[in-house]
Order: C-alpha cells, then sequence, then structure tokens
C-alpha cells in the first residue's frame, strides 16, 4: 500500500505516536542527568517505527511482553505518559506503585506484562501468554518484544521452538538495532540475518526496514492476522539504530561518526515527516501541533508525578504475595 | 479412606483440582505420553486419558517451560509445573528467580501468580546431578512458597492449598517417599504412604507438625530424614531419650512458633537435612533459634547435615553422604549430655 492509500488519521496517530515516544524519552533523559530523576533509563530514540508499527497492528485485548528498553512499547500499547513518568519518579502513583521503575515498566490491563530486563527472559513469558490464549481458545495474540542479543540466549530458542511446535498466536519481535549494549552483532552471531534463525524452528522469518513505520505495521499486520487464525508464530527482525547510548550516561563511542551521521538522516520520524509531507497528507502546521500537543501532555505528567506522593519506607514490605485467594 | 502413596496421592490431587477447575493443567517433561512414565516417578501416570488438552509435554526446555508457566498463570491459568529432577531446575534458574518470584512485587502487587512447581530430590544412586536436596538454594529467593511434604496425606494436602493459593509455591517431594512403582520404583524406598480420607481436605501451608513427642530434645528434619529422625527416636527411646520430632511440611513460611514452643519444652535442638551442611535450611533454624529461643537452650544447637562435598555416586560414599539414624541417635545423645 501507498501512504495515500492510509485514512489521514490512521497516518497522523502513527506519527503522534513516535513523536510522544521521542518527547518523552528526551523530556526524562534530560529529568536524569538533571539529577531529578532516580535509578537508570535504557531508552528508545531512534527505534519507534519499531513499537509504533507493532502496536498499531494489535487490538487493545493483544498482550506485548518488554525488556530492560520498554518505555517505547508501553507508550505504543496505550500506557499513560501520567503513570509511567510517576514509575520513572518511583511514586505510588506509577503504575507499579514504584516497585518497578524503568525496568519493570508495565500494565497488565493495557496489555503490556512488566517488563523483563534480564536479556532474553520474556520471550518464554509471552509464549505462556500465548499457550494460555490459544488453551482458553480465546483470538488474542501475544507479541515478545526483544532486542539482538537476546537471540543468543537459550530462552529465545527454547521459547521459539514451543511456539512454533505448539502452533501459538504469537509474534516474536526482535528490533535489531547493531548492537548487544556496546558489542556489534556481527561480533557475536554467524549467520547474515537473525530473521533467517525462523528456519531453525519452521516458521516464517522477515526482515524488515524497522525504520520505515508503514513497512513494520504491514509486517506486523501479515504476522498478527496469521497468529490469530491459527497459523502459528512468525519472527520478524526489524533493522533500526539506537540514537542515544544503551543506559544512562553512555556517549556511545564504539557506534562509527558516519554511521551515526547516517542514522540520523535515517531515523523514522524525520523520515516519516518527510512522507506525509510529500504525500500532502499532512501540513507543517498539523504537525506542529501534534509536537505541541505532546509536548503539553509530557510537562503535565512531569509535574504530576513530582507532586505525587512518594512511597513509605515500609511500603517496601507489601506486594511480595497475594493473600490467600482460594 | 483409602491406602495410598505419595506418587498415588499426588496423581489423586492433580486429578482432582483439574476436575474442579478448568483453568488448572500440567506442563512437563515426559508427562501425557501413552505407553511413557507419567512423568519421571509417575505422578501424573495416565492423566492424557481424561484432560488430553490440558497436559502440555514440554520440550527439554526447563527455561522455556517454567517461562510459559508464568505467562499463562498471568493470564489467569493455574500451571502445574514440573522437571524430572530438581536439579534440572538450575536450567530454569532465570525465570523461577528472576521472574516468577518477583513479578507480582514488580508490578507493585497488581498482577498475581498462580503456579506450582513440583520437583523431586533426594540422593538415590544417581550421582551428583540427579540427586541433589535443593531446598537451601530456593529458600532465600522472595516471592516463592516451599513445601517439603514427608507423607502421603500432607502431600496431598499441601498440594491442594498449593493449586489454591494464588502464589507461586514450589514443593519438594523425595524420591524415596515417592513409592512409585514398576519400573519406577526405586530401591532404598520408604513407605510413606497414608490413609486418605475420602472428603476434600487441604493442609494448611506454613503449619508444622510434631510428629513424635517428647520431653528431651527435638529433631527438627523434612522428608527422608523426618522419617529417618523417627527410627533415631524409637532408637533413642530404648535408652530412655524421649526426643520430640517435628515436621515443619513447609520451609517458606516457616512455622517458628511451633518449633520454638517445643524448644522451649525440650531446651535441645537437633536440626536433619540431606544437603551439605554449608548454607543449608539447618543454619537458617538454628540463627532463628539463636535469635529468639537461646534463653530456653540447655545444649549447642546441633546440625546433622551431608558433608560439604557434590552428591556421590557408589553406595558405601552415598550412605556415607546421606545423614543416617545413627548419626541422629548421636547427636541427640550429645545434646543431652548438656543440662542434666
Amino acid at each position: 500500500m501507498k501512504p495515500n492509500d492510509y485514512p489521514k488519521k490512521f497516518l497522523l496517530d502513527l506519527y503522534r505516536t513516535m513523536v510522544l515516544i521521542r518527547q518523552f524519552e528526551e523530556r526524562v533523559k534530560f529529568l536524569f542527568l538533571e539529577g531529578v530523576m532516580p535509578g537508570t533509563i535504557h531508552q528508545y530514540q531512534g527505534e519507534e517505527a519499531c513499537a509504533t508499527g507493532v502496536c498499531a497492528a494489535l487490538e487493545p485485548d493483544d498482550v506485548v511482553t518488554t525488556t530492560h528498553r520498554p518505555h517505547g512499547h508501553c507508550l505504543a500499547k496505550g500506557l499513560s505518559t501520567g503513570e509511567m513518568m510517576a514509575e520513572l519518579f518511583g511514586r505510588t502513583t506509577g503504575c507499579c506503585k514504584g516497585k518497578g521503575g524503568s525496568m519493570h515498566m508495565g500494565n497488565l490491563s493495557k496489555g503490556v506484562v512488566p517488563a523483563i530486563a534480564i536479556v532474553g527472559g520474556n520471550v518464554p513469558v509471552a509464549t505462556g501468554v500465548a499457550l494460555a490464549f490459544k488453551m482458553k481458545r480465546e483470538p488474542r495474540v501475544a507479541v515478545s518484544f526483544m532486542g539482538d542479543g537476546a537471540t543468543n540466549e537459550g530462552a529465545f530458542h527454547e521459547a521459539v521452538n514451543m511456539g512454533s511446535t505448539w502452533k501459538l498466536p504469537i509474534v516474536y519481535v526482535i528490533e535489531n538495532n547493531l548492537y548487544g549494549a556496546s558489542t556489534p552483532v556481527g561480533m557475536v552471531t554467524n549467520t547474515a540475518t537473525l530473521a533467517e534463525r525462523a528456519a531453525a524452528y519452521g516458521i516464517p522469518g522477515e526482515r524488515i526496514d524497522g525504520n520505515d513505520v508503514l513497512a513494520v505495521y504491514e509486517a506486523a499486520k501479515k504476522a498478527v492476522a496469521r497468529a490469530r487464525s491459527g497459523g502459528g508464530p512468525t519472527l520478524l527482525e526489524l533493522i533500526t539504530y539506537r540514537i542515544t547510548g544503551h543506559s544512562r550516561r553512555d556517549p556511545a563511542l564504539y557506534q562509527p561518526e558516519e554511521e551515526r551521521k547516517q542514522a540520523k538522516e535515517n531515523e523514522p520520524i524525520g523520515r516519516f515527516r518527510k512522507v506525509l509531507l510529500a504525500g500532502t497528507l499532512a501540513t507543517e502546521e498539523e504537525l506542529e501541533t501534534i509536537t505541541a500537543d505532546v509536548n503539553r501532555e509530557i510537562e503535565e505528567s512531569v509535574m504530576a508525578a513530582m507532586a505525587a506522593p512518594e512511597p513509605a519506607p515500609e511500603d517496601a514490605l507489601e506486594d511480595v504475595f497475594a493473600e490467600n485467594n482460594s | 479412606m483409602k491406602r495410598m502413596t505419595i506418587a498415588e496421592a499426588l496423581r489423586e490431587g492433580i486429578r482432582g483440582e483439574m476436575r474442579r477447575d478448568k483453568r488448572v493443567f500440567c506442563i512437563g517433561e515426559d508427562i501425557a505420553i501413552p505407553g511413557g512414565w507419567g512423568g519421571a516417578f509417575t505422578v501424573t501416570l495416565g492423566l492424557e486419558q481424561e484432560f488430553k488438552e490440558r497436559m502440555i509435554n514440554s520440550p527439554i526446555s526447563e527455561s522455556g517451560l517454567f517461562g510459559a508457566a508464568l505467562g499463562a498463570a498471568m493470564m489467569g491459568m493455574i500451571p502445574l509445573a514440573d522437571v524430572q529432577y530438581g536439579d534440572f531446575l538450575f536450567c530454569a534458574m532465570d525465570q523461577v528467580a528472576n521472574q516468577i518470584a518477583k513479578m507480582r512485587y514488580m508490578s507493585g502487587g497488581r498482577l498475581t501468580v498462580p503456579l506450582v512447581m513440583r520437583a523431586p530430590v533426594g540422593a538415590t544412586g544417581r550421582g551428583a546431578q540427579h540427586g541433589q536436596s535443593l531446598e537451601p538454594f530456593f529458600l532465600p529467593l522472595q516471592g516463592i512458597k516451599i513445601l517439603v511434604p514427608a507423607t502421603a496425606y500432607d502431600a496431598l494436602g499441601l498440594f491442594r492449598s498449593a493449586v489454591r493459593d494464588g502464589n507461586p509455591v514450589l514443593i519438594f517431594e523425595h524420591k524415596l517417599l515417592y513409592g512409585s512403582k514398576g519400573a519406577r520404583a526405586e530401591t532404598g524406598a520408604i513407605d510413606a504412604s497414608s490413609e486418605i480420607p475420602d472428603e476434600d481436605y487441604t493442609v494448611p501451608i506454613g503449619k508444622a507438625v510434631v510428629r513424635r513427642t517428647g520431653k528431651d530434645a527435638t529433631i527438627i528434619a523434612t522428608l527422608l530424614m523426618m522419617h529417618r529422625s523417627l527410627q533415631a527416636a524409637e532408637l533413642l527411646a530404648q535408652e530412655g531419650i524421649e526426643a520430640e520430632v517435628i515436621d515443619p511440611r513447609s520451609l517458606v513460611p516457616f512455622d517458628e512458633e511451633t518449633v520454638r514452643a517445643s524448644v522451649g519444652k525440650t531446651g535441645r535442638a537437633v536440626i536433619v537435612e540431606e544437603s551439605p551442611k554449608r548454607g543449608g535450611i539447618g543454619a537458617e533454624i538454628a540463627a532463628m533459634l539463636a535469635e529468639s529461643a537461646a534463653e530456653s537452650l540447655l545444649a549447642p544447637i546441633k546440625r546433622v547435615a551431608a558433608p560439604n562435598i557434590p552428591v556421590p555416586f557408589a553406595p558405601p560414599m552415598e550412605n556415607f553422604y546421606v545423614p543416617s539414624v545413627e548419626r541422629i541417635v548421636t547427636a541427640v545423645r550429645d545434646v543431652c549430655a548438656y543440662g542434666t
């Protein structure tokens, strides 16, 4: 499909979600570097088209699992900036009441399992989510988001084999940003693509330009439809690039200058902006309005989070076990 | 009322819970294979005939299967996940320790994880990788309840409680206590069968039981060691020493009250465990008593444990490794030499 074949609202929603993720991450980075925000952060700048395109293909009651780099997936799946910002500040109003923080962000009522920050750890869990959907005969789909690094974990191979063998309604989504922390993917993997690993498990694998939000959406739509109709899993490899450090204050000096320069020209929001303007699908003014709205929403979330109560120290003792619910 | 072994009682328990609640399903290795074993120790034997779709035979992928169990549990199912040998839990350790134990906490209490894990333990002629008693590795994990049933009655009652608890519960079962039959029978097995009532009884999690009363010393022991401690107590009685034997049945939560009350009465404590002494369950119980019951102690606390070595294979060495009735008798005699 050409861009002009999509409804305008759909296209502008995609744009808005990507801008929301970018602006949220930039604001969080600033707050973090200012020393206002506690903890550590793994950010998603440059990879926005991946979460946005995949989640646009999902229904509200579909469920995703995410990683140590979860902010983009959470926003794309519908968590509010308010519950997320409050969680980052460790406030009681956060989506995990301050017990999760950046690396365990999530809200299952919005279809995001609290993030699993052990590389590869979420892949079996998403597979179990899909197993439950299949056993309960619910027409729901699970998505496991992971980085390129996760595909070298045993958990990945165990889980994809299970998903395939049991024909589960799941899509395995690799966001290949070319680096596992600071290690180039080619230094630790001896296949030309990660998508071809799908062949080992008898499922389709496809490599997609992960910075082209419409290409991601189309690939995800196909994979989700296949999963929902009982066709089993698909492995998608989305090629993208992280235009910020791995975590905290990482200056990413391992990314060559030239590569970074190209990546900035290839980043998904600028690219989609050009598409929208070239196709006269939106005006500069409309896009600026979206950015301004998003910035206002984020600013409100910061104010609300900073005004929200901190947990009492002894609140730490709660929530280990559920009360007996027999 | 019917006499059952632990394997039979657990099988009845699984059957009953699966009939009672459609959310309950089994996921494990070598289960649900017609003509197969019903897991390594026959617990799930034949259940596939009644519950074809709820008996999920997993690939040999422990990380995958425990992760999948967690995912299904969060979506409202109640998985019963098991491994052939407890030792294989180490392959699943990321899922068990990082995910299953902590998911509810990380979510700020918004998620529940109703999930039962079962794992056979105990040295039984299989050497270092199929014979460990793993309880001490799991004790420090916050967010998992740990049960150690020594009789068929407790195995069934605790199993029902575990399924209905709404939290991750790990049940350690001893290979020599199952009473597995046929080709899966164990050499050196001990009869742990019980009269099982017809009604739907449960055994509460976190409640110890006094297996034998006595005034001179308290023996605290679980699983196979509990049975050996009862044998030791009978021998001691012949020499006029009356030992009280306490079976905690549940390591997390732990019934400190019952243990303290007994030690308060006898003034002497001997803790028996099948795993090595270093970092063992006995260390934890001894520390608890030292902190909160020191004033009632007439003698030093004694631990009877395996030496700090892997489980050896050759029978003379394995017999040396696993605490014997004689070692328990000697330890109780030793503590009874104090304060009289």
